[in-house]
C-alpha cells in the first residue's frame, strides 16, 4: 500500500508534494485549438465529414465547391469549440478566486496571511467560524476546550445537518501558541477519492512527546469546501492538497470524483438515429458504388465518342476511382451534417424547459426540478420500468415517533400517537425503571448533536431521521438532551439533571443494522453499553433465556401497519471486561488495512447477552400524490419495481398503500424465501410456476423477495429469475443492498428495458448511475443521489409530469426533427442522383455549391427547429389518458419502418421535383443555373409544406419561423443574384419574372403534397391512431373528459390497457402506426368494472413468454 | 394503515402556500415561453377542410391548366431534323468521315413550310439532342475571370483540357465548351427575299454587361491540331460575340435548344421558307441529332403542353378526390374524437 508521510510545520519537506493551486481546467491557451479538435474527431460523423471535405479539395472529383462542405463543417467545430471555451474559461475564473483566496498560515511560527494556493502540505492552516475549508486538513486545535469542532459538509454530500470533527488524542489540550511551534509526522495513504474514509496515523515529535501512534480518522479531518461552523477557530495541518481537483469542475469536484467517471448515456433514440445513419451509409456505398460503375461503362462506351468532352485516351491510374468517388462526394450530403448540432441544440432546449417547469417546482423546499444529463430526455417517454426506493422516495422521510411497546405493553395503540398516551406519560412521570430505561436510551443512543440557540431553545442536528425522531419525542417525554461536549453528556428529566460519559460509539453501518454507545453513568459510576437496532441485528443478541417472542409480534404489528421499527437494547458491563474491550477497540481503529471490518468485528463481541427492553416505530408518511402517480404511470404502461432496504412487512403494507400492489382477492403476493440455495431455488421455481399459470386469470400478481435470497438468485439462478423478471410487472424486494440494487437494474437493462431508477440516498446512487435514466429527489438524505443523477426532482408525483409530459414530447420531436433531416438530405441528394442519368452518370451536381450549403445549414434547419414547442396533445389530455405514452415507449415513431415512410417519401418528392422541373423547364430553357434554381425552389417550398403538415400545433413562432424561412430563400437568393461574379448572377430575378416558374413551383407542391394529405387524412379518419383520436376529441369538441360519463367509462375500460400496452411494445420492430388502434382486444378477458387498482395480467404474461425466449438468448 | 394513509395528504396541502409570498430567485420564471403555453392553433384534419382544400386546388387548377394549354396550343412551331438529310447519299455510311472532311462543302438546303400563321418576333433555335452539355468534364471546363477581365488572360484553371496552345500561351476563351462552340449556320429565303435573321440580343443582356468583357479578344482560339467547332472574329470583343454567350450557358439537359436568332416579319400559312444552312458540325460521332426550330412564343415561353397537361390532370384528380371523400364521408360517417374508437375503451367482451 502505498503510504506517504506528512511532516508538520517542517518547510524543508513541503516540496515533496504538490502547491494548493487549483486547476480545473481542460485546456490552457495553447493546447485548446488540438485539444479540442481531436476531441471532436473521436466522433465518426466528424471524422467522416472531415475526409469528405478533405476529398473535395481534389478538384478532379469534386462536384461542388469544397466551401459548401467545409464551411458548415468549420461552423459546427466552432460552434462546439467556443461551448468549450466558454466553459473552460468560467471554470478558469472560478478557480482564480478559489487559488486567491486569502488564509491564515503558521510560517516560522508566527500567522501570515497568503494565497489558498500557495498552502503547502504540512503548513498549519487557521480558520475561523463560517470559514471555508481550503485544502483537506487534519484537525489539530480547536477553541473548544474539549478538541471539537462542527463543519457543514454540504457542498461534498448535500447533507446540512452539523458534523462534529474532533481533535486527535494526541494534540487534545494544546494551547494556540504551542500549535505554532508543534511538528510531527502524519502517515497517510496516498489520496484518494473516498470522502468517507481516511485512515491514518500521527505521530508528534519533541516536546510534545506522545508514545501512542495517535490513529486518525475521517472525524479528524476536515475536507476542503466543507464550511466552519458554531466554532470559533481551528487550526488543521495541511493533509493532502486538492490534486483529486484536476479533472472536474467546480464544488462538486470531489463528488465527481468518488462517484467516477459514469458513461455517457445513450438514449434509445440516439442508439435508432446511429442505426438509420448507418443504414443510410450503407444505402450511400451501394449508390456510390452502382452509378460509379453505370459511370464508368458509360465513359468507355460513351463518353469516347462524345469528342466535346475529349476524353484521353489512357488515363491516370486512379481514373476508375475518379467517377465512383466523385459520387461519393456527391452523395455524402445523405447523411445531413446538421443533424448533430440540430439534435444538441433541441436537447438543451428540452432540458432547459424541465429546469424552467413551473409546475415541477417543489414549494416545500423550494427547489425547482433540475436535469443535469440534458441528451437524455428522449429517453424518460421510452421508459418500461421504474424501479424505486422507499423511504424518502415514495414517503416524505420526515420520521415521527408514533407508538412504541416497552416490556411488552403497548403505548400509542389507541390514540396512534405514544406521545399522547396518558400510561406513557404517566410511566415516565412515576419512574417505572423500564420505561425511564427505555427512554434513556432514546436519548442517549445516538450522535445527534444538540445546539442552544441564544434564546435558549434547543434544537438538534441529527445525521439520521430516525434518531432526529428518537430525540425528539424522548423530549416530549421530558427527557431532553441538553448538551454533549465532547464526552459528556447531559440530560434533563423532569427538571433533575444527569450526566453520563460517553465512552465509546459503536457507530451504525449499513452492514452492522445496529449502533450502541458505551456510557458511565456520573451518578453511580456503572458502565453501560445502550443499543438500536434493526429487529434482526439485535434481537439475536439477546441474553439466553429472555422471551424475545412479545418483541417479535411488536415488530409484526408495526410492520403491518407500515411502520419502521427499532428494537432498543442494553447491558451492564463490567469494568475489566470494558477495559480489555476497549484495548482491542482502540488497537482496530488504529489499523490501516480493513479499519472497517475489523471495528465491525470488535463490536461484535461486546453486542451480546442484551437485554431487549423494547420496540420503537416511527411513521414515515407518503409523499402527496404518490398514489395517483404510481397509478397513472402503471396505466401508461410503466412496470414499478421497489427496492428497499427495509422490512418485509413494512413494504409491503407501502406498497399496499400506494396502489403498488392490491390487497387479498384482486391480487397476490408471491413470496421467494429460503435461506440456502435448494430453499430459495424451489421457492423461485414455484412462484415462477404460479406466475405462468395465474396469468391466465385477471390477477395482480407481485412477487416478494428479501435480500438473502436475492444475493443467492443473483449468483446461482440468474436465467430463472430473469424470466420471472419479464413476466412480472410488480416485484417489491426488501432488504436489498445498494449493488444488490444496481445489479437488478443492469438484469432489468439486459432484458432489453428501459429502466429509470428513482432514488433519494446515497444507497440508491449506484443503481441511478446504473440505471438509463437516473432521477434523485432531492430530499432530506442530502443531494447524494440528485447530484448523481441525471434529474433531480423535488417531490416523487413530479416524475408523472417529468415522463408523461416532458419525455414525451421531448421523444415525439426528436423523432420528428431526425427523421425530417434525413428526409430533406435525402431528398436534395436523391435530385443530384436523378440528374446524374441526364448528364452521362458524370457526377456533376444540379446545384451550386452556395445553394447546397445554405439547403442544409439555413433553409431546412431552422424552421424544424421550432419542433421543440410542437405539442401533439395538450398536457391535460396526456395526463388524462397515460395510455398514450405507449407509443413512445414501443418506439412507434421512430423506427425502421417509420423512417422507412420518410425515405419512401423524400423518394418520391425527389421524382416529383425532378420530373416536374426537368418536364417544364426543357428546350430551349433547359439552361443550368436557371434549372437547378426551379428544383431548389420547389424542395424549399415543399419542405415548408412538410414541416408544415407534419407540426401539430402551431404558435406564432412557428409561423415566424416555417413562412420567414421561405421569404429568406427568396430574400437570399435576389441577395446572391444581384452579384454580377456569382453563378447565379440574376437568376432569380428572371425566374420570378417568369409566369412558368410560379406556375411550375405551385405544380410541384401540388403533386408532392396532395397524396401526402389525402393519406394524412385516410389515416387520420379511417385507420386513426389513439393519437389521432384524442387530437380530434381535444380539438374539436373542447376537453371531452370534462363529460362525467366519459370519464367513468375510461376508468372502467382502462385497465386493458395495462395488459395491451405491454404486449404491444414488444411488436417494436414490427410496428405500423395504427397498430393500436386496429388491434383486437385480448381474446379471453372478460370486461369488469372493479376498482382501479387491479389489472389484467393476461396479455401481457402470453406476450412477454413468448418474447422473453428470445430475450433469454441474449443471456446465454 | 389507516393512520398513515389518512395523514399522507395532510401536510403538503397546507405547505404550498406557505412558501407562496416569498419567492425564491431559483424559482422557474414564469412565461409562456417556458411553460410551453404559448398560445398555438391546432388544426385538425376534419373531412370538411380537407375536402374544401381539393376541391379549390381543382377550381384553382383546371383554368390555369386550360390557359397553359391554350398558350402552349397557340405557339406555332416548326421543327425540321436536318443532320440526317444533309449528308449525301454517298456518304450516309460513313457520316463521320464526311463531317471531319474539310475539304468538302457542306451546304444544304432544306424547305420548311409554315404551318400557320406565325407573329414576329419568330425565334430561330438550333436543337442538339444527345449532347451532354452538363457531363462533369466539360460543364467546368471555363474560367470566368478570364472572360471578364482582359488582364487575366493568363487565368486557365480548370480549363483542362483546352487551357493553353502548345507553346504554352493561354487561350481565350480557354476551355472544352468554348472549343466546342455550335458552327452551323442558316440562311432563310422566302420566296425570292432574303429572311433576315437578327442576331443582335440573343445573349442575356446581364452575360454581355458582365460575364464576357468588353475588352477581351479571343486570342489563340481554335489554333490547336484539332479543330473543335467554330472560330471567333478575334477583332471582336467577347460581349460582342453572341453565339458564344449562348453557347456558353450551359444546358441542364442532354435535349436542348439554344437561340440562334429573331427573324421580326410575320409569316403567314403555307409559305415556303428555304432554309440554306452549313452543316458543319459534328453530332455523327455521338449519334446526335440536329434539329432547326422556327417558334413564336407565348407567356409561358414555347411549345410545351406539359404543364397544361398537368395542371389539368392534377385539378381533375383533386376533384376526383374531394367528391371521393365526400362519398366516403357521407357513406361511412364515423365521429371525429369518439373515444370509444380508443383501443383501451372498445368492450374487450366484443370477442
Amino acid at each position: 500500500m502505498m503510504k506517504r508521510f506528512v511532516y508538520i510545520n517542517d518547510d524543508s519537506s513541503q516540496d515533496l508534494y504538490c502547491d494548493n493551486r487549483i486547476s480545473n481546467r481542460k485546456y490552457t491557451l495553447w493546447n485548446f485549438l488540438p485539444k479540442n479538435l481531436w476531441e471532436q474527431f473521436r466522433r465518426f460523423m466528424n471524422q467522416y465529414f472531415l475526409l469528405i471535405a478533405c476529398l473535395q479539395l481534389w478538384s478532379l472529383i469534386t462536384p461542388v465547391n469544397p466551401a459548401s462542405t467545409w464551411g458548415p463543417l468549420i461552423i459546427i467545430f466552432a460552434v462546439s469549440a467556443t461551448k468549450e471555451a466558454w466553459d473552460d474559461y468560467n471554470r478558469y475564473l472560478s478557480d482564480k478566486q478559489a487559488n486567491e483566496k486569502e488564509v491564515w498560515v503558521v510560517k516560522d511560527g508566527i500567522r501570515k496571511h497568503i494565497q489558498a494556493q500557495d498552502i503547502h502540505v504540512g503548513n498549519i492552516v487557521w480558520l475561523r467560524e463560517n470559514d471555508e475549508v481550503p485544502c483537506d486538513l487534519v484537525l489539530i486545535g480547536t477553541s473548544e476546550p474539549q478538541g471539537i469542532c462542527y463543519v457543514e459538509t454540504s457542498a461534498l454530500d448535500g447533507e446540512t445537518d452539523l458534523k462534529t470533527r474532533v481533535v486527535p488524542l494526541a494534540c487534545i489540550g494544546l494551547a494556540s501558541e504551542q500549535l505554532h511551534i508543534i511538528k510531527g509526522v502524519i502517515e497517510c495513504p496516498n489520496p484518494d477519492k473516498d470522502i468517507t474514509r481516511f485512515d491514518g496515523n500521527m505521530r508528534l515529535f519533541p516536546p510534545f512527546i506522545d508514545n501512542d501512534l495517535c490513529p486518525l480518522t475521517i472525524s479528524n479531518t476536515l475536507l476542503q469546501s466543507c464550511y466552519l461552523r458554531n466554532t470559533e477557530w481551528a487550526c488543521g495541518v495541511a493533509k493532502w492538497l486538492s490534486i483529486w481537483l484536476t479533472i472536474f469542475s467546480g464544488n462538486e469536484t470531489k463528488l465527481g470524483m468518488s462517484r467516477g467517471v459514469p458513461e455517457p448515456k445513450l438514449t434509445a433514440v440516439d442508439a435508432m438515429i446511429d442505426k438509420l445513419t448507418g443504414a443510410i451509409f450503407l444505402f450511400q456505398v451501394v449508390v456510390v458504388i452502382v452509378l460509379g460503375f453505370a459511370g464508368n461503362i458509360w465513359k468507355d462506351t460513351e463518353a469516347r465518342k462524345q469528342w466535346y468532352v475529349k476524353y484521353p485516351e489512357d488515363g491516370p491510374w486512379y481514373e476508375l476511382l475518379v467517377i465512383p468517388l466523385r459520387f461519393e462526394l456527391l452523395c455524402s450530403i445523405m447523411i445531413p451534417i446538421s443533424i448533430k448540432v440540430s439534435l444538441d441544440l433541441v436537447k438543451g432546449i428540452y432540458a432547459k424547459f424541465i429546469d424552467w417547469d413551473e409546475e415541477m417546482y417543489d414549494h416545500d423546499t423550494r427547489t425547482p426540478s433540475h436535469a443535469a444529463n440534458t441528451a437524455i430526455s428522449e429517453d424518460l417517454g421510452q421508459v418500461e420500468y421504474i424501479l424505486t426506493d422507499k423511504t424518502g422516495t415514495l414517503t416524505e422521510n420526515k420520521m415521527i415517533f408514533r407508538r412504541c411497546c416497552i416490556n411488552g405493553v403497548f403505548y400509542g395503540n389507541e390514540s396512534g400517537d405514544a406521545l399522547k398516551d396518558v400510561q406513557l406519560l404517566n410511566a415516565v412521570a412515576n419512574n417505572v425503571a423500564d420505561v425511564i430505561r427505555f427512554v434513556t436510551i432514546m436519548t442517549v443512543c445516538n450522535t445527534v448533536i444538540p445546539i442552544r440557540s441564544k434564546s435558549g431553545t434547543i434544537s438538534y442536528k441529527a445525521q439520521s431521521q430516525d434518531e432526529d425522531a428518537l430525540v425528539n419525542a424522548a423530549a416530549r417525554l421530558h427527557m431532553v438532551l441538553i448538551s454533549k461536549n465532547g464526552s459528556s453528556l447531559e440530560i434533563n428529566l423532569n427538571g433533575s439533571l444527569i450526566q453520563y460519559e460517553i465512552l465509546d460509539i459503536l457507530e451504525f453501518t449499513s452492514d452492522r443494522k445496529r449502533m450502541s454507545v458505551v456510557v458511565k453513568d456520573c451518578q453511580d459510576g456503572k458502565i453501560l453499553l445502550l443499543s438500536k437496532g434493526a429487529d434482526e441485528a439485535i434481537l439475536p443478541c439477546a441474553y439466553a433465556g429472555q422471551q424475545i417472542r412479545p418483541f417479535v409480534d411488536a415488530v409484526e404489528q408495526y410492520a403491518q401497519l407500515g411502520l419502521r421499527t427499532l428494537c432498543l437494547g442494553w447491558r451492564e458491563l463490567k469494568d475489566d471486561e470494558y477495559n480489555e474491550w476497549s484495548h482491542a477497540f482502540k488497537q482496530a481503529r488504529s489499523t490501516l488495512v480493513d479499519r472497517e471490518w475489523k471495528l465491525a468485528e470488535v463490536c461484535q463481541i461486546l453486542e451480546h447477552d442484551l437485554e431487549i427492553i423494547g420496540v420503537t416505530a416511527i411513521e414515515d408518511r407518503l409523499q402527496d400524490g404518490v398514489p395517483e402517480t404510481i397509478e397513472t404511470l402503471r396505466q401508461a404502461g410503466i412496470n414499478f419495481w421497489m427496492l428497499t432496504g427495509d422490512k418485509q412487512n413494512t413494504a409491503i403494507q407501502i406498497a399496499l398503500l400506494c396502489n403498488f400492489i392490491s390487497s387479498e382477492p384482486k391480487g397476490q403476493l408471491l413470496f421467494i424465501n429460503g435461506k440456502t440455495e435448494d430453499e430459495v431455488l424451489r421457492s423461485l421455481e414455484r412462484v415462477l410456476l404460479t406466475m405462468r399459470i395465474t396469468s391466465s386469470e385477471p390477477k395482480d400478481l407481485a412477487f416478494v423477495v428479501d435480500g438473502w435470497a436475492l444475493e443467492i438468485i443473483l449468483k446461482q439462478y440468474r436465467a430463472v429469475f430473469t424470466e420471472l423478471a419479464i413476466l412480472s410487472r410488480t416485484a417489491i424486494c426488501c432488504r436489498v443492498t445498494p449493488s444488490q440494487k444496481a445489479q437488478l437494474v443492469e438484469l432489468l437493462k439486459s432484458c432489453d428495458y428501459r429502466t429509470l431508477a428513482i432514488g433519494d440516498g446515497g444507497n440508491d446512487v449506484r443503481m441511478i448511475q446504473q440505471a438509463d435514466i437516473g432521477v434523485g429527489i432531492s430530499g432530506r438524505e442530502g443531494l447524494q443521489a440528485a447530484r448523481a443523477a441525471d434529474y433531480s426532482i423535488g417531490k416523487f408525483r413530479f416524475l408523472k409530469r417529468l415522463i408523461l409530459v416532458h419525455g414525451r414530447y421531448s421523444y415525439n420531436r426528436t423523432a420528428f426533427l431526425s427523421q425530417y433531416s434525413f428526409y430533406k438530405s435525402l431528398l436534395i441528394c436523391f435530385i443530384q442522383i436523378f440528374f446524374s442519368f441526364f448528364s452521362g452518370v458524370s457526377g456533376t451536381s444540379l446545384f451550386n455549391s452556395i445553394s447546397l450549403m445554405a439547403y442544409n445549414v439555413f433553409y431546412t434547419s431552422i424552421p424544424v427547429l421550432t419542433v421543440v414547442l410542437d405539442k401533439d396533445l395538450s398536457e391535460k389530455t396526456v395526463m388524462q389518458n397515460p395510455q398514450i405514452l405507449l407509443y413512445c415507449q414501443a418506439g412507434r415513431l421512430l423506427n425502421p419502418s417509420t423512417f422507412a415512410g420518410w425515405f419512401g417519401r423524400s423518394l418520391y418528392h425527389a421524382l416529383v421535383v425532378f420530373l416536374i422541373t426537368v418536364h417544364a423547364y426543357a428546350d430551349e430553357k433547359s439552361e443550368m443555373e436557371e434549372l437547378s434554381m426551379v428544383a431548389l425552389s420547389g424542395c424549399i417550398w415543399l419542405q415548408a409544406f412538410v414541416v408544415t403538415i407534419e407540426m401539430n400545433s402551431f404558435t406564432i413562432l412557428q409561423h415566424l419561423a416555417i413562412w420567414g424561412n421561405f421569404a429568406a430563400f427568396y430574400f437570399i437568393n435576389s441577395l446572391v443574384s444581384t452579384i454580377p461574379s456569382a453563378g447565379m448572377y440574376t437568376i432569380m430575378f428572371r425566374l420570378c419574372r417568369q409566369p412558368s416558374y410560379w406556375i411550375t413551383v405551385v405544380l410541384i407542391v401540388a403533386v408532392g403534397m396532395g397524396p401526402v394529405l389525402a393519406l394524412k387524412y385516410f389515416r387520420y379518419t379511417y385507420r386513426s391512431s389513439a393519437i389521432n383520436i384524442l387530437q380530434q376529441a381535444e380539438r374539436s369538441r373542447g376537453p371531452i373528459f370534462s363529460m362525467g360519463g366519459l370519464e367513468s367509462q375510461l376508468k372502467s375500460l382502462e385497465k386493458d390497457v395495462a395488459s395491451l400496452s405491454t404486449s404491444q411494445s414488444k411488436f417494436r420492430n414490427s410496428v405500423y402506426e395504427p397498430l393500436l388502434s386496429a388491434s383486437d382486444p385480448p381474446p379471453t378477458s372478460t370486461r369488469r368494472s372493479i376498482g382501479p387498482a387491479t389489472f389484467d395480467f393476461l396479455q401481457p404474461a402470453q406476450s412477454r413468454l413468448s418474447s422473453s425466449y428470445s430475450r433469454n438468448c441474449k443471456d446465454n | 394503515m389507516n393512520s398513515s394513509s389518512g395523514s399522507a395528504a395532510g401536510p403538503s396541502s397546507g405547505s404550498g402556500d406557505g412558501s407562496a409570498p416569498r419567492r425564491n430567485s431559483k424559482r422557474p420564471k414564469y412565461s409562456k415561453f417556458t411553460q410551453q403555453e404559448l398560445p398555438a392553433c391546432k388544426p385538425i384534419l376534419t373531412p370538411k377542410w380537407v375536402i374544401s382544400v381539393f376541391t379549390l386546388v381543382g377550381v384553382i387548377f383546371v383554368p390555369i391548366g386550360i390557359a397553359a394549354l391554350m398558350a402552349s396550343n397557340n405557339v406555332v412551331e416548326i421543327v425540321d431534323r436536318y443532320d440526317t438529310e444533309c449528308i449525301p447519299a454517298n456518304m450516309t455510311g460513313d457520316k463521320v468521315a464526311y463531317i471531319q472532311n474539310d475539304d468538302i462543302i457542306k451546304t444544304c438546303t432544306r424547305n420548311l413550310t409554315v404551318p400557320k400563321d406565325m407573329d414576329q418576333p419568330i425565334y430561330v433555335y438550333y436543337q442538339l439532342d444527345n449532347f451532354y452539355q452538363n457531363h462533369r468534364r466539360y460543364v467546368k471546363s471555363r474560367n470566368d475571370a478570364q472572360l471578364k477581365d482582359a488582364d487575366q488572360a493568363n487565368k486557365t484553371s480548370g480549363c483542362d483540357p483546352e487551357k493553353t496552345t502548345k507553346d504554352g500561351s493561354p487561350i481565350v476563351p480557354c476551355g472544352l465548351i468554348a472549343w466546342s462552340l455550335f458552327n452551323d449556320t442558316y440562311n432563310f429565303t422566302l420566296g425570292n427575299k432574303n429572311l433576315s435573321v437578327n442576331k443582335n440580343g440573343i445573349s442575356w443582356k446581364s452575360d454581355r454587361d458582365h460575364k464576357f468583357g468588353k475588352d477581351v479578344f479571343p486570342k489563340n482560339f481554335q489554333n490547336g491540331i484539332l479543330r473543335g467547332g467554330a472560330s471567333l472574329d478575334s477583332n471582336k470583343p467577347l460581349n460582342k460575340q453572341e453565339d458564344l454567350i449562348v453557347w456558353m450557358r450551359t444546358a441542364a439537359l442532354p435535349t436542348f435548344r439554344k437561340l440562334y436568332g429573331k427573324i421580326h416579319q410575320d409569316l403567314k400559312a403555307n409559305d415556303i421558307i428555304m432554309v440554306t444552312l452549313e452543316n458543319n458540325y459534328n453530332t455523327y460521332s455521338f449519334n446526335g441529332k440536329k434539329k432547326l426550330v422556327l417558334s413564336t412564343s407565348s407567356w409561358l415561353g414555347g411549345k410545351n403542353d406539359f404543364l397544361g397537361i398537368a395542371y389539368l390532370t392534377i385539378g381533375g384528380l383533386c376533384f376526383f378526390l374531394a367528391t371521393a371523400f365526400t362519398v366516403v364521408y357521407l357513406v361511412k360517417p364515423r365521429k371525429l374524437g369518439d373515444p370509444s374508437y380508443l383501443s383501451w375503451n372498445r368492450n374487450p367482451s366484443g370477442h
